[in-house]
């Protein structure tokens, strides 16, 4: 096909060698070193949990000592919410905004690209934290004092590395607000922008919102340990309780920045394979922004055990039980858009629609837990552990696996092995479900979370999460199989391998994408 | 419609099972202790009914379309793509329902909360690694001891087979009359603890430097069991909880012994000091 | 093709972000050794500072390059500014962060620790002679200090960051009306009124350590007194350096009359320092 985009005058061409990658300011490369790099993490943290899942496998110590098993489960959260989850979304923005606004790059791209080169830095702190004396943090990723006030080394590479962390999303996130709101092509109205975009924009706001508060928060705790400050210290007018406020703050914000993006992914991939437009588009922006604006009044709900006044209690129940309800809509929406539609179930949809299914189940989990009551109960548990796999893992991850496959063939001008797709897919799903429905029951129970050792009723629920820990590792094996499949003998993809795809980047962008694309803005008309 | 009805019933019957002889199962929560214990009971069930009931409607209705409104069904996709009734319709409905979830709750919140008029106070503190319990007021006031794990090493190891209660015993239980109003004021002494105990429906952080409280009144004789729930560092998952209810004659026996065996402790503290 | 000069400016593979993050390596290892006195923390935190400020020279010697070759048009520029503004924003809520940790000790955590709430066992069992009043170093300090007083120096000091955020008005107004002499002489002023309150906040501090026992590990107070102030003196060498940096760029005859953002982010960012030092005056002297 005729690459019009790479006629162009004086703008560089097409950078070549290391320099493409270490330099890079194209959006599309740094978008695929961020994918390269999430995948990297995902491995790394779900190797760390299939060592903690093999010594849960049964009851009595087998492999670990109680401080590294907690120091795993530790690095296991950090690096699947830090390096796994947000930078692949952050490498879907990169890859996707300039192309479904018409932009020829991300606003600032250098700076993208140090957004990028500051999370390897970051991760080299915290995996080289488990070879230091004293090893690596081991207070949970929550790292609360006084506990973390103890730890050695590690905890403070810990903390470096989520300032370093938080600099790459605060510059990330500025980034993509910025190419959000200037670098739309003419005739693209934020009303008029896929629902992705719309997402990430919420998302980013929220970026700006709370990182800079966890770098805060990771400072007091910095100089408490170090430079003798009283922030978390009774003893000097402090409170520990003050940390898990200020860590919430951020942190429940955060877990909707992890699933934002999620929601934007599976509405554009509803609606073209059921090839019909997204049903209420502009109460799903409203939702979005809702869930958003909710998410920052919420944050104490991770800490009903801490003995807040009942009124503190109570605020915090109500206002977190309300987020089901634009999270309500925006299945109602999903469910619509289905809704004598032509479906076809290739890959994408498959996950988007496992996706709905299981989010929902994570989500009533969430509203359960939401009652203070129940959570007084379940807080610490495996139930909350199984709550937040089925949002993180059959949520953010089976969104990222459906918007993986779906552009795919726009990255790569391939396409994927549609057969393996399906296993990976059905694989998934099965695992999935066997390792965390198990854990709601194990959590009601009474099985703490954080522990090496268990009692014996908890035996055989334990193992059975453990085989399916393992098959679904396994299973994302197959993943990294399909996508090199893909790039190196994939068949040819057409311009427009999915009949229902509406966008900008499928309608005016011929496939594979160009290495740059819109240098001049295409004129959108709807 | 058929595949519809059918998946509501199905789903009806196996939670209707499930909440019917999930009772003191392993796939819920313990069977309940107190009257706070109890609520909570029903209200996790009340929760999963309603979430059911939604989770059937939605998924009802998707799955309908996924059968019938398929590609190779030769379905044609209509064009619709707003409502603004269907959507208002939507955003009420789910309100409402959550009303009826938390009006509930937030009765047990403010019962929760009510630690006054208790008949036995006793202060609990978190240590790295065990408890340690103080009875302050009521009949045992002056009872003062360490609870640790009573499981031994070999055990943990796997040199020996596990006992019944493996990592669920202590060396000393809470002992409290059957009955009574316990109220609870908690503490640590290093790191965050929380003290739990499922079947009683009581779970408090303790909190160095802070005092915290709760309470509890068991219905049951019995011995129930809990955990540390609070990540405390290398041996949080080796501090466990146990407290023995007890009639009452029983507690007053247990309360003259323990405070002889102190008085004697006592004596003998006294006589060594002297010698010295 | 011929309307090039349109096109965004989308830079050529950099350089500076790798170097940036190598620095950054060696700070975060040299930082994490030296908090730890471990050996080799020195040494690595002072390369990684070295590294970075030469990538800082060079990064931001580039931008001001380009922007002089012109490269930069009326889209370019937007972008700056929403860049500009929403990292501005992040820092105030990294200041939130610890205002809000001074709000929450002194409406909750103190009054709780003296035992309010809880019917007052705390106050029994815990700390028996805390009585909460502010200022505090908390319940298990024996330490007494003086608190800083709010009329003297921090005073003087307001005045003196007011006062810069009028001249650096003045330093723009003169800029737009392209008075080049005007510009370079009150951004002289801005820049001495902000080097005096460094200098200020400097004896200030030598006085509370010195006098006033008044320590960065007096409990609460001093917690917050100290990194409230502490970031924000932080802050304001910044601006300082980047009111110079300004400075010898006005000298050397950047900026237009109707494009200099460079000018304006700088002059935002002041703004900003300006602001937080009014938030940090009530409630962290006044009140
Ligand atoms: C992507 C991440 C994500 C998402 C989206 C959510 C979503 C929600 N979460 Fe979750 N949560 C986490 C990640 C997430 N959570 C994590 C990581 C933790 C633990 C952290 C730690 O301690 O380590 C946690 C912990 C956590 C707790 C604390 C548990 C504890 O420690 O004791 C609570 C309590 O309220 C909670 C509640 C909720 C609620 C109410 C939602 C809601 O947003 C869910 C809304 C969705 C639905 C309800 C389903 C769809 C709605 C309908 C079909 C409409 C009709 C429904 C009704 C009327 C009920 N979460
Ligand atoms: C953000 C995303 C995220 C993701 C994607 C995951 C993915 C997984 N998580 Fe977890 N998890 C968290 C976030 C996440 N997690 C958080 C925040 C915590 C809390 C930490 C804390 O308490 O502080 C937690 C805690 C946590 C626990 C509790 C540990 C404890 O309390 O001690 C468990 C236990 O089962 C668990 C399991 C799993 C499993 C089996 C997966 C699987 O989905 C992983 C699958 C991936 C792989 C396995 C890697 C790929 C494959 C290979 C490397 C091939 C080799 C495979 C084999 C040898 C089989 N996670
Ligand atoms: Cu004590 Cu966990
Ligand atoms: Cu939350």
């Amino acid at each position: 096909m005729a690459v019009v985009q790479d006629v162009h005058g004086h703008v560089h061409g097409h950078p070549t060698g290391i320099m493409r990658w270490i330099g890079a300011t194209n959006h599309k490369d740094i978008g695929t070193m961020y994918l390269c790099f999430s995948l990297t993490m995902l491995f790394i943290g779900g190797f760390l949990i299939m060592g903690v899942r093999a010594e849960l496998f049964m009851p009595g110590m087998q492999i670990f000592e109680p401080e590294v098993f907690n120091s795993f489960t530790t690095l296991h959260g950090l690096i699947m919410v830090f390096g796994a989850i947000m930078p692949a979304f952050v490498g879907f923005a990169n890859w996707q905004v300039p192309m479904m606004i018409g932009a020829p790059d991300m606003a600032f791209a250098r700076m993208n690209n140090w957004s990028f080169w500051l999370l390897p830095v970051a991760a080299s702190l915290l995996i080289g934290s488990f070879f230091v004396p004293g090893g690596a943090a081991a207070g949970g990723w929550t790292f609360y004092p006084p506990l973390s006030t103890q730890g050695g080394l590690g905890v403070d590479m810990m903390i470096f590395a989520i300032h370093i962390l938080g600099a790459s999303s605060i510059m990330g996130a500025i980034n993509i607000i910025t190419t959000i709101l200037n670098m739309r092509a003419p005739g693209m109205t934020l009303m008029k922008m896929p629902m992705f975009v719309w997402t990430w924009l919420i998302t980013a706001y929220l970026l700006v919102l709370v990182m800079p508060v966890l770098a805060g928060t990771v400072t007091m705790l910095l100089t408490d340990r170090h430079f003798g400050t009283s922030f978390f210290n009774a003893a000097g007018g402090g409170d520990p309780v003050l940390f898990q406020h200020v860590f919430w703050f951020f942190g429940h914000p955060e877990v909707y920045i992890m699933i934002l993006p999620s929601f934007g992914i599976v509405s554009e991939v509803i609606p073209t394979f059921a090839r019909k437009p997204l049903f209420g588009y502009s109460s799903m922006v409203y939702a979005t922004a809702s869930i958003a604006i909710l998410s920052c009044i919420v944050w104490a709900h991770h800490m009903f055990s801490v003995g807040m006044p009942a009124a503190g209690q109570l605020f915090f129940m109500y206002a977190t039980m309300l987020i089901a309800v634009p999270t309500g809509v925006k299945v109602f929406n999903w469910t619509a858009t289905m809704w004598r539609g032509s479906m076809t179930f290739e890959t994408p949809m498959l996950f988007a629609i496992g996706f709905i299914l299981l989010f929902v189940i994570g989500g009533f989990s969430g509203v359960v837990c939401a009652l203070v009551p129940v959570d007084i109960q379940v807080q610490d548990t495996y139930y909350v552990i199984a709550h937040f796999h089925y949002v993180l893992v059959s949520g953010s991850l089976f969104s990222l696996f459906a918007g993986a496959y779906y552009w795919l063939p726009k990255w790569s001008g391939r396409m994927y092995d549609e057969t393996l797709g399906k296993w990976h897919f059905w694989l998934s799903m099965v695992f999935f479900n066997l390792t965390f429905f198990v854990q709601h029951f194990l959590g009601l129970a009474g099985m703490p979370r954080r522990i090496p050792d268990y009692a014996l009723q908890f035996a055989d629920f334990n193992m059975i999460s453990s085989i399916g820990a393992f098959g679904f590792g396994l299973a994302q094996l197959l993943f990294v199989y399909i996508v090199i499949k893909c790039l190196r003998s994939g068949e040819k993809a057409p311009d427009m391998p999915w009949d229902g795809a509406k966008t900008l980047e499928w309608t005016h962008l011929p496939t594979p994408a160009p290495y740059h694309s819109f240098e001049t803005p295409p004129v959108v008309k709807f | 419609m058929g595949s519809k009805l059918l998946s509501f019933w199905v789903g009806v019957m196996v939670l209707g099972f499930y909440s019917g002889s999930a009772v003191s199962s392993k796939y819920n929560l313990p069977e309940p202790q107190t009257i706070i214990a109890q609520q909570i009971y029903d209200q996790h069930i009340w929760a999963l009914w309603i979430c059911l009931v939604i989770f059937i409607a939605v998924f009802g209705v998707m799955g309908y379309s996924i059968v019938k409104h398929r590609k190779s069904a030769g379905y044609k996709a209509a064009n619709f793509h707003h409502s603004t009734t269907v959507e208002i319709i939507w955003t009420a409905i789910p309100c409402i329902i959550l009303i009826f979830m938390a009006w509930p709750a937030t009765k047990t919140v403010i019962a929760m909360k009510d630690t006054t008029e208790s008949d036995i106070t006793v202060k609990v503190t978190g240590y790295q690694w065990m408890w340690g319990y103080d009875y302050l007021q009521g009949e045992g006031e002056g009872i003062k001891f360490y609870s640790q794990l009573a499981t031994s090493q070999s055990e943990i190891h796997n040199e020996t087979p596990k006992g019944e209660n493996y990592l669920l015993e202590v060396n000393n239980r809470l002992v409290v009359p059957v009955g009574k109003k316990i109220r609870i004021i908690l503490t640590a002494n290093d790191v965050l603890h929380a003290w739990w105990v499922p079947a009683l429906g009581v779970k408090q952080d303790a909190i160095p430097g802070f005092i915290r409280d709760t309470w509890f009144t068991a219905d049951n004789v019995g011995v129930f069991r809990g955990q540390c729930a609070e990540l405390c560092g290398k041996e949080h998952g080796f501090m466990p909880i146990v407290v023995e209810v007890v009639e009452e004659q029983q507690y007053a026996q247990w309360v003259a012994d323990q405070l002889k065996t102190a008085a004697t402790d006592a004596n003998a503290a006294i006589i060594n000091a002297a010698a010295k | 093709m011929s309307q090039a000069t349109e096109h965004y400016y989308v830079p050529a593979p950099s350089k500076w972000p790798i170097i940036g993050s190598t620095a950054l390596v060696f700070m975060g290892f040299g930082a994490a050794l030296t908090m730890n006195k471990l050996p080799l923390g020195y040494s690595l935190l002072g390369i990684g500072f070295a590294i970075l400020v030469f990538m800082l020279f060079g990064w931001f010697g580039e931008v001001i390059r380009e922007s002089q070759k012109g490269v930069y048009h009326a889209q370019e520029d937007r972008s700056f500014r929403w860049g500009m503004t929403w990292f501005i924003f992040s820092e105030v809520m990294f200041f939130a962060a610890f205002f809000g940790a001074l709000f929450y000790m002194r409406t909750f955590s103190i009054p709780w620790l003296a035992g309010e709430g809880v019917g007052g066992v705390d106050h029994a069992l815990l700390w028996p002679d805390f009585t909460g009043d502010w200022p505090t170093a908390g319940p298990g300090f024996a330490d007494n200090f003086t608190p800083m007083g709010a009329w003297g120096i921090p005073a003087i000091n307001t005045l003196l960051l007011l006062t810069s955020g009028v001249t650096i008005t003045l330093a723009h107004w003169a800029l737009q009306k392209n008075d080049r002499s005007g510009l370079k002489l009150w951004m002289l002023a801005t820049i001495a009124l902000g080097v005096t309150f460094l200098g200020f906040q400097i004896y200030e501090y030598g006085h509370a350590y010195a006098d006033l026992n008044l320590k960065l590990t007096s409990g609460a107070y001093g917690s917050t007194f100290y990194m409230l102030t502490g970031f924000h003196g932080f802050h304001v060498t910044l601006g300082t350096i980047m009111l110079i940096v300004i400075y010898f760029r006005s000298a050397a005859g950047h900026f237009k009359p109707e494009h200099h953002f460079g000018f304006e982010g700088v002059a935002w960012y002041w703004h900003f320092v300006d602001v937080v030092w009014l938030g940090l005056f009530i409630f962290v002297y006044l009140v």
